[in-house]
């Protein structure tokens, strides 16, 4: 089960009003995600990686996993995020160019997850970013992982 | 000339959804082959028009006229080659007489400019993994320069035989490399095509020679810091490369056309559609080469090292080719000398 919190624009200064609304219309076509991990335990980065694979086939939506933030339109993020990657995943975050998505993969990201009592959490995600969809569970299944896509389709349609 | 300069824009704008739809084509084929559904057959034209939309980023670190005027320049070069190379055959399908012939020597300088200029490019941005992407990309250039070369002077060998003009593309038409053949001849022939073959995904940077663009270990390499735009115009000049590629192999292995091979054609109502059944004959051609030559080996292959790469190309590929221009030389039935 996947849940969808309507909480985009939470530290946002960038997005809504620079970006035209037709801008993310043609996401819908070809989604490139660029994924990054940040302290997660790799069991989501695997889980993702499955939705690739044959099986489940996302590149017949046109999901395409690129190597680099400047070819990115969603940012996946897999982990809570450490104290030592958190300037990292911002200077992520601003290299991807402007119309762009960020979902967390995984309980961690959204909740910190198992590592709530953590001393050396930055995270939640959410604080640091504005974050488009959730997808919870630990990992999620990639079936989860499609519907959250799916979710974020929906969501563009709103913007 | 008016009738020259229109051909070649219809020819820019037809060859650009072409190359996309080839491309297309070879994510299909490539998604059959991993038993997966695939992307749409439009999909890389629907990625071009998400990038047109997307910001352009150009990083602090690049010299900013280099670093966006490199895309550019190698979508023209590209579309250029393109031209340069089809043009003559499309006067030749259509039988208009000209003097446009065309030359074999600046197809394979055309063939350098995009690489070059995306190298430029990827130097000018200031990121390390563009710079080691572009180093090893000119190491590939280098040591795939001499065997096309090679298979080129031999093709141009075999027409100077036949008394045509041997650097001229319009006489390889008239006399292909199969023409007057012995077996000496078919035997080099057969190995120039390997040759040729092997250096066509080379060319195009995809797996297993994509050491250059190595998403895992090196980010995207010389496209690292594109975003936008000039990521498109990239996309863009892997098209028109991909369709010129396949139509310089194919015009200097299989020009003939069907009227050629089985002296038929086309009427309906008095007209002639000889020339455009030919064309499609020639779309099909280009389809087989590409998806054998690219598609094929992308899929069943891993990424080489680069000093494989080097190795590969110049010992091995370089002897195969001189081996068929040797061949080729000594045909008995083909002697110049
Ligand atoms: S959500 Fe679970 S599986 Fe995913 S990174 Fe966190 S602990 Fe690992």
């Amino acid at each position: 089960m996947v849940y969808y919190y309507r909480c985009y624009n939470v530290i946002d200064n960038n997005r809504g009003t620079y970006v035209k609304k037709i801008n993310y219309k043609h996401l819908k076509r070809s989604l490139w995600a660029y994924h990054m991990n940040t302290g997660s335990c790799n069991a989501c980065d695997i889980e993702i990686l499955a939705t690739l694979m044959p099986r489940y086939d996302a590149e017949r939506f046109g999901i395409k996993l690129v190597g680099s933030p400047r070819h990115a339109d969603v940012l996946l993020v897999t982990g809570t995020v450490t104290e030592k990657i958190k300037d990292k995943i911002l200077q992520v975050y601003q290299q991807v160019p402007k119309p762009k998505l960020v979902m967390i993969i995984g309980s961690c990201g959204a909740t910190k997850g198992v590592f709530h009592e953590s001393y050396a959490m930055a995270g939640p995600l959410d604080t640091l970013l504005p974050v488009d969809v959730y997808v919870p569970g630990c990992p999620p299944r990639p079936e989860a992982i499609i519907y959250g896509v799916a979710k974020a389709w929906e969501k563009l349609e709103e913007l | 000339m008016i009738m020259i300069l229109a051909i070649a824009l219809i020819m820019t704008i037809v060859g650009l959804i072409l190359g996309l739809l080839l491309k297309g084509i070879d994510r299909k084929i490539a998604a059959y082959f991993q038993s997966r559904i695939g992307p749409p057959l439009l999909q890389p034209v629907y990625d071009i028009i998400k990038l047109m939309y997307k910001q352009t980023i150009i990083p602090v670190t690049a010299v900013r006229w280099l670093f966006s005027s490199a895309p550019v320049i190698a979508l023209a070069s590209s579309a250029l080659l393109l031209l340069y190379i089809t043009i003559p055959y499309i006067f030749y399908i259509f039988e208009i007489n000209t003097t446009l012939q065309g030359d074999l020597i600046v197809v394979l300088y055309c063939i350098l400019i995009p690489s070059i200029a995306m190298v430029t490019g990827a130097f000018s941005s200031g990121s390390p993994y563009a710079a080691i992407g572009a180093q090893r990309e000119m190491v590939i250039l280098m040591s795939i320069e001499l065997p096309i070369a090679v298979v080129i002077i031999s093709v141009a060998w075999h027409a100077a035989d036949s008394m045509a003009d041997p650097f001229a593309i319009s006489s390889l038409f008239e006399y292909p490399l199969w023409h007057n053949a012995g077996a000496f001849g078919v035997l080099g022939g057969i190995l120039l095509f390997f040759a040729m073959v092997l250096v066509l995904p080379a060319e195009m940077s995809r797996v297993p020679f994509d050491q250059a663009e190595a998403e895992t270990e090196l980010a995207e390499g010389i496209s690292v810091e594109y975003s936008g735009k000039l990521l498109a115009f990239i996309l863009l000049t892997d098209a028109f490369k991909a369709l010129a590629l396949s139509m310089l192999v194919v015009i200097l292995f299989f020009p003939y056309t069907l009227s050629q091979l089985f002296g038929i054609s086309f009427q309906m109502y008095g007209h002639t559609l000889t020339p455009f059944v030919e064309i499609v004959f020639l779309l099909f051609k280009i389809i087989v080469i590409y998806s054998f030559g690219i598609t094929f080996i992308r899929v069943v292959m891993a990424r080489l090292k680069i000093s494989q790469v080097a190795r590969f190309f110049l010992f091995a590929i370089t002897a195969i080719s001189i081996i068929g221009l040797i061949l080729i030389m000594l045909d008995p039935n083909m002697r110049i000398i």
